[in-house]
């Protein structure tokens, strides 16, 4: 498993670069993933990763748009307003999660 | 020291991938696959349009939309839920057969938390998906603008969507 330094912190990811241990997570390394992928967060931003770090807690896989959208309560369209165009996996890499596996 | 590995999204260069999606079916089961597609590109930053046409025109019509219907004749691939029992061909035409399969395949659509019909649309609309509805199957119909979803942008004929759709990888369902 390749390790990288992000924020002058070692985590482990995969191939991609996708976080593969939830737990090396915190709010600080969050906004530094962010700002690695050119994403600002804002207060709008936390409020659908916190969701997306609870959820997957609970549900042990990472929510997909519809998920982050019909549970979390976050539309579509503001998902994509804040993490263009390609919402599920920038918020999944954000939030240090994995990407999501369901299909819708 | 060397660069962190991040992941590449490749959203920065203005992509030209562009997909277009044509739904001739207006079969409960026929009308997922491409709604499935389209979504799964619009998350992937994909330009996409759906073109709905002869038997798909029932997925935009207002009135037809929340009533798709899914029937196990002439599909010998159905299997129940449970066990991996065929529905015999004999029995598929039987009169209750197909309200109770539609039934069925709803429930399995809605466990795995994906939308009916209607719904799938909206969020494709949201994610900026295009909806176009194809003239001939209009005329057919005796429809108008006013039978249709309102996120419908345009009621065009097959010249027209394949002049809009220019270079788009294609997928007919």
């Amino acid at each position: 498993m390749p390790v990288t330094t992000i924020a002058g912190r070692e985590v482990t990811v995969d191939d991609e670069g996708f976080l593969t241990d939830p737990s090396q997570w915190d709010d600080d390394l969050g906004a530094a993933l962010a700002a690695a992928i050119g994403i600002d967060l804002t207060p709008e931003h936390w409020k659908v990763l916190h969701f997306l770090r609870e959820d997957f807690a609970a549900q042990g896989e990472t929510a997909t748009t519809r998920r982050v959208q019909t549970v979390g309560g976050f539309p579509t369209k503001d998902q994509f307003a804040l993490f263009p165009k390609k919402p599920a996996k920038k918020m999944a890499y954000i939030a240090g999660l994995p990407k999501p596996r369901g299909c819708v | 020291m060397t660069a962190p590995l991040i992941p590449q999204f490749d959203d920065d260069e203005s992509s030209d991938r562009k997909l277009a999606i044509i739904c001739s079916k207006g079969n409960l089961d026929m009308a997922y696959p491409g709604l499935v597609l389209a979504n799964a590109a619009l998350g992937e930053g994909v330009e996409t349009h759906l073109f709905f046409t002869f038997w798909g025109f029932d997925m935009i019509a207002t009135k037809r939309m929340n009533n798709l219907k899914f029937s196990p004749a002439g599909n010998t691939a159905v299997h129940m839920p449970i066990g991996d029992l065929r529905i015999p061909q004999a029995m598929a035409p039987m009169p209750g057969m197909q309200p109770m399969a539609t039934k069925m395949l709803k429930k399995q659509i809605a466990d795995l938390g994906v939308p009916e019909v209607p719904d799938f649309l909206d969020q494709i609309v949201a994610a900026g998906g295009h909806l176009w509805a194809c003239r001939m199957s209009a005329d057919m119909n005796k429809f108008t603008e006013a039978d249709l979803r309102d996120d419908v942008e345009g009621i065009i004929n097959a010249g027209d969507f394949i002049e809009l759709t220019a270079g788009a990888q294609l997928l007919f369902i």
